[in-house]
């Protein structure tokens, strides 16, 4: 019965300026830390995701799950909210034998979505974090953990015009706010896009 | 008077005219004018007074080194003082005033300076304010705030809103001028990703309106090919009204960039602050002409020669009709051929040069100009504007030979390169004596993390002044520029051949005449802003001042809004000549990001209003404020304190709340609590390390409250922590320390104990957390079903996975109020539901809500610690007399070896007691308790202070908790504690514990 309860950082919430942001409900996230070198590790990664270990500043997006690298002995697994359990059994079954440490940090999360010409995606994204957003520098694969203004957050283009972005579920309505603002209709910035 | 001409204005659209305001009244200028060139049509010759002698003060210059013409821009939310009617874009409605003046521009009471300048030398403020002190606060102060400062601050909030902006480049070049664009081709040419920022809203720089050909075509075509070839490129972005502000070390730098001020009522940002990151930076950045150092350079009408010269073939504006021109150099000839072009009567140039100038002056001779070589101004003739010119040899002491009526002086004292962004990260200058100016040294620009220097410099900047020798430097320093970032040219750009007049040296003139006596030196001004004369610098190196930068502070040379743009080199070639030195000797002052000031609201960026800060909000935030619920900020969160009802005080809603928990249910928002899962198979051996007490033998399923302590033995958090499994662990942080807290796991793991087998993780947000408190917790729970609640079940400091009313929890059952009690754990985006579960269960107990304010005097009726409260970053668990949570059997913790020094293991300290009020008040917070006597300062000796009071509801007095001296021993003993409201409380020393000492209440 629980589902029908459950409540995303926002509810929704979304704003139409010259990007559109919104945010996007529950999302299953798994923080995974243990030792890339191992081959235990990775095969286990492998066997619950059917994904190989993301190089540096990577994500892996697959059918089913989505890899990303956040450091160098720490992974974010995404899956359905619904098969987070799962996965982390899983995970968790797979590296029996590994120095690992797997947690849901679904709900300590909020996940945003910018969306529109790609140019614009990426000017806005440029106002509040200091990474090289020029398609050459930043494209699909890609993955940035940085901040977000005042807060720290994490970002991936997952198609042109896209941008996730994910941070913490305390600070949702600062990030809401900040994307929105950012996004506003005047404030088009017209050099990446 | 100054006046629109029929003819000029390349920058015009003569086809808009536009309204503005001055001082109240109306104007008329044309779209493409700035507010100076627009003033100057309009015969408003008087802008401004000066800073100290309050005397009338008139545009001098054309673009950012302009020190006079500043103005209070904009009424209300959009006012700005200090703006240069120079880089201000005229738009419609344009409404402005004059500064520093009192009662009207006109007719200015402070001008009675002006009579007094003689007693206003340099270092007035030092020699005068030193006594007696007591008049410094009753007189001076008053008197100097009243007549110091140029704009007066805004007072009403910022309308507008200001972004930041991150952008990466191998190439940034600073300047759109013909250097500029022909470096950013050259640049880009080679395959370099370029920015070209233009600090104006028109690219070319002075060329247009110095002359010259490029390729055989006027300077225009260039400028227009140039232009389009940049904007076809995809590796080109071109940005007008946009200044490089500063160059900061590794190649970042800063552009900002004026989005609205030229249209106020546009949407969107007023200003946008480029944060950049070069690989390399050019600065193509011009030149700025010096003012020439004669009596009266300051009256209304005397201008820099090239900006007269902007403002007739950019504005069609002459700012007289008969201009005497004076110079030491070959570029005020193109003034005065301008001038005459456009019809304006030149009565004499001036050249102070003995051997007169180049080709340039037989082009002069030929349009009619009278030229004088050797000759210079003795003094300027006007008030608040000028009527006529002395005349008299250079080289003499000033004896009149001549008198010419003028309306307008055309300045020229030579060209120094805009060398401050080259400067900013520690560019070297070298002094070019033929030029007599300072120029880069290109030897020796500032250096990256790599050694190699970051910076390049093109065109004028860098002491290049022909046309043909700046293309050419422009086009060697742009291939240059995306060389050294990595990028090979295929085919590298030619220069273009250039043609411009060839120029003779110019002289170094310092003052004029050179024999210039006292009286005259007293009006010849250096820094126009700060009322700098040639006499007060003179005074200072005769009192001593040998270091510019000294002299600089002493006379407040260079130090206004305009950092000394024009008066910098002036003044230290004049403290040079009075030191008689070489001006290489005594050098420059320092270049200081930003070139020109930028607005406030540019460096805060976006964090304003609901941004300014972020804000953490629970999962139950939103009900919180849905009940009105008094806040506090603790770290950034905002926390419930209390929640008042209708008519009650926030005392009697904690009251409230705390007798309602005690006598049967409270609900307490718990979510920002820290939570951190340490896990591995060396976790408990981290553990025992980290806590004072032992966790290694805690069992899976049980909890345990540790103590952290610093290496230095103080303590730093506590919490409970609660074995999961064999390898895992929770551990529970105050709200404030879980980043701190886990930042100190990581550093202790990362970078001590790398080869231990922990992984952590911070957990804190994937969990709201609700205390269910009071003796009906279980039945609450209960009701909601799903788990084993039961004194049995689950005993105290136990904690189990579970449901309850269908909903995935973990319970704890731990106790910071000395009730029943149950925290339980509940996934983030399920915390709302279970906590409007637990109310609609609790009703029939008349469940309440309680804030961090009950949180707090409960813990305190219980004799619990709060960190932060009774811990101070100077506390040890020994002074709260925690003994019973220091293992013993440890062969160490952090902490341990500091405890044991002499200081930390002295009897002395002071150590927790609970003290109760005689009388049932409330101590006061942070009261100090005094002892006799007087310390080695006179102040009073203390022997304790209170570190939390409160007053409890459930005792029905004020209750503390102290750090007192000997103070386990003082039993029974009464002390006397001032409040700073005069009254002096008496409170009996006593057991900390107030209530239930014997725990009988959590344990049912």
């Amino acid at each position: 019965m629980s589902e029908a309860l459950l409540q995303s950082a926002l509810n929704g919430a979304h704003s139409d300026g010259f990007v559109r942001v919104e945010e996007l409900g529950v999302q299953g996230m798994i923080t995974l830390r243990g030792d890339f070198a191992s081959a235990g590790f990775a095969a286990a990664v492998e066997k619950v995701t059917g994904l190989a270990l993301p190089a540096q500043r990577k994500i892996s997006i697959g059918e089913n799950a989505t890899v990303a690298w956040m450091s160098p002995d720490e992974l974010l697994v995404l899956v359905d909210y619904a098969s987070v359990d799962a996965t982390v059994a899983a995970l968790t079954e797979g590296l029996a034998g590994e120095h690992a440490l797997v947690a849901n940090v679904s709900d300590a999360r909020a996940f945003f979505r910018l969306s529109g010409d790609d140019g614009a995606v990426r000017d806005v994204m440029a106002k509040v974090a200091p990474v090289d957003f020029s398609p050459e520098a930043f494209g699909p694969g890609d993955i940035r953990r940085t901040r977000l203004a005042q807060v720290a957050g994490a970002f991936w283009s997952p198609e042109p015009g896209v941008m996730q972005v994910i941070c913490f579920r305390s600070v949702a309505q600062y990030a809401f706010d900040l994307l929105r603002i950012s996004s506003e209709t005047g404030g088009e910035v017209g050099h990446l896009g | 008077m100054s006046t629109r001409l029929s003819s000029g204005g390349r920058l015009l659209n003569k086809g808009k005219q536009i309204s503005f305001a001055f001082n109240g009244k109306q104007f008329q200028g044309f779209e493409g004018d700035t507010l100076a060139s627009a003033l100057l049509a309009n015969d408003q010759m008087l802008v401004g007074r000066s800073f100290k002698y309050h005397r009338p003060r008139g545009i001098v210059a054309s673009g950012a080194e302009e020190p006079n013409a500043l103005v209070g821009l904009g009424m209300g939310s959009k006012f700005e003082p200090n703006q240069r009617a120079t880089t201000t874009e005229l738009f419609d409605g344009l409404n402005c005033t004059s500064q520093n003046h009192w009662p009207s521009l006109e007719f200015d009471i402070g001008a009675i300076n002006n009579k007094m300048a003689r007693f206003l030398p340099a270092g007035f403020y030092y020699k005068t304010f030193m006594a007696p002190r007591a008049a410094w606060k009753h007189l001076f102060e008053p008197i100097v705030r009243q007549s110091a400062g140029l704009g007066a601050a805004p007072k009403d909030r910022d309308a507008d809103r200001y972004e930041h902006y991150y952008a990466f480049f191998d190439v940034v070049v600073i300047g759109g001028g013909v250097a500029g664009l022909q470096s950013a081709l050259a640049a880009a040419k080679a395959g370099a990703k370029v920015l070209l920022m233009e600090q104006t809203a028109h690219w070319g720089g002075r060329a247009p309106v110095d002359g010259g050909s490029i390729d055989g075509a006027p300077v225009d075509d260039f400028i227009a090919a140039a232009l389009a070839e940049l904007k076809g490129m995809e590796n080109v972005t071109l940005r007008t009204r946009m200044m490089g502000s500063g160059v900061y070390d590794h190649g970042y730098m800063l552009g900002y960039e004026r989005l609205t001020d030229h249209t106020p009522d546009m949407a969107g940002p007023r200003h946008r602050l480029w944060r950049i990151r070069a690989k390399q930076i050019v600065t193509a950045t011009g030149a700025i002409e010096r003012p020439l150092s004669f009596a009266g350079n300051d009256i209304p009408g005397v201008m820099l020669a090239g900006a007269l010269r902007d403002y007739v073939v950019n504005y069609g504006v002459s700012a007289g009709d008969r201009v005497v021109v004076v110079t030491n150099n070959d570029d005020a000839y193109r003034t005065a051929l301008a001038l005459k072009e456009h019809g304006l009567e030149v009565p004499v140039l001036l050249d102070a040069r003995p051997e007169g100038a180049g080709a340039l002056a037989d082009e002069a001779r030929a349009a009619g100009i009278r030229v004088e070589n050797g000759k210079a101004i003795a003094k300027v003739q006007g008030g608040k504007r000028v009527t006529g010119v002395a005349i008299c040899n250079q080289s003499g002491e000033g004896a009149v030979l001549e008198e010419i009526a003028a309306d307008a002086v055309a300045m020229s004292g030579g060209w120094s390169p805009v060398v401050h962004l080259w400067s900013h990260c520690g560019g070297k200058l070298t002094w070019d004596d033929a030029q007599a100016h300072f120029r880069p040294d290109n030897s020796r620009p500032p250096l990256g993390a790599d050694g190699q220097g970051f910076v390049k410099v093109a065109g004028a900047a860098n002491g290049e002044f022909g046309l043909n020798a700046i293309m050419a430097d422009a086009t060697a320093v742009g291939i240059a520029a995306a060389e050294a970032a990595g990028i090979t040219a295929a085919t590298k750009l030619a220069a273009p051949a250039a043609e411009s007049a060839a120029e003779a040296n110019p002289a170094a003139v310092w003052l004029m005449p050179q024999g210039a006596g006292p009286a005259l030196r007293m009006k010849a001004f250096l820094d126009y802003q700060n009322d700098v004369k040639v006499s007060d610098v003179m005074l200072a190196a005769q009192e001593g001042y040998e270091s510019v930068e000294h002299t600089k502070r002493y006379t407040t040379l260079g130090m206004a809004t305009d950092q000394g743009k024009l008066s910098n080199i002036n003044g230290l070639a004049t403290l040079a000549h009075s030191l008689n030195v070489d001006i290489p000797q005594v050098g420059t002052t320092t270049f200081r990001p930003p070139y020109t000031p930028i607005s406030l609201g540019a460096i805060a960026g976006e964090a304003r209003d609901e941004i300014f800060q972020p804000l953490r909000r629970t999962p139950i935030h939103d009900w919180h404020e849905e009940q009105g619920a008094f806040f506090e900020p603790v770290g950034h969160w905002r926390r419930p304190y209390c929640f008042p009802r209708k008519g009650e005080t926030h005392a009697q809603a904690v009251s409230r709340e705390i007798n309602q928990t005690r006598e049967a249910l409270g609900l307490l928002d718990a979510s920002t609590l820290g939570k951190i899962i340490v896990k591995g198979p060396d976790a408990g051996k981290f553990l025992d390390m980290l806590y004072t007490n032992m966790m290694s033998t805690l069992k899976p399923g049980k909890c345990r409250y540790g103590l952290m302590c610093n290496e230095n033995g103080f303590l730093v958090d506590d919490g409970v922590v609660a074995r999961i499994d064999e390898d895992t662990f929770l551990c529970h942080t105050t709200t404030g320390g879980a980043d701190r807290i886990h930042g100190h796991m990581e550093d202790w793991l990362q970078c001590e104990w790398w080869d231990w087998k922990v992984y952590t993780a911070n957990v804190t947000e994937e969990y709201a957390q609700i205390a269910v408190v009071g003796p009906k917790a279980r039945e609450v729970l209960e009701k909601l079903g799903g788990m084993d609640v039961s004194k049995e079940g689950l005993k105290f400091m136990e904690w189990a996975d579970g449901e309850l009313a269908g909903i995935p929890v973990r319970a704890y059952r731990i106790s910071f109020s000395g009730e029943l009690s149950y925290e339980i754990a509940v996934p983030a985006s399920l915390g709302r539901a279970l906590w409007d579960k637990l109310l609609e269960a609790g009703a029939e107990f008349n469940v309440m809500p309680y804030g961090t304010e009950a949180l707090h005097v409960m813990r305190a009726e219980k004799g619990f610690i709060m960190i932060g409260d009774e811990t101070d970053g100077t506390v040890i668990p020994q002074d709260l007399n925690m003994q019973w949570a220091i293992s013993k059997k440890k062969e160490d913790f952090l902490g341990k070896r500091a405890q044991m020094r002499t200081h930390m293991a002295d009897p002395n300290r002071w150590k927790l007691v609970g003290l109760e009020t005689l009388d049932g008040s409330v101590l006061p917070d942070g009261a100090y308790v005094p002892a006799g006597g007087t310390n080695a300062n006179g102040q009073r000796n203390t022997q304790g202070r209170v570190t939390s009071t409160y007053h409890s509801p459930t005792l029905g007095k004020g209750i503390a908790m102290a750090l007192v001296h000997n103070g386990p021993d003082r039993m029974g003993e009464v002390l006397e504690i001032p409040g700073t409201d005069g009254k002096t409380y008496k409170a009996r020393i006593c057991d900390p514990v107030f209530y239930d000492k014997d725990g009988e209440k959590q344990n049912v």
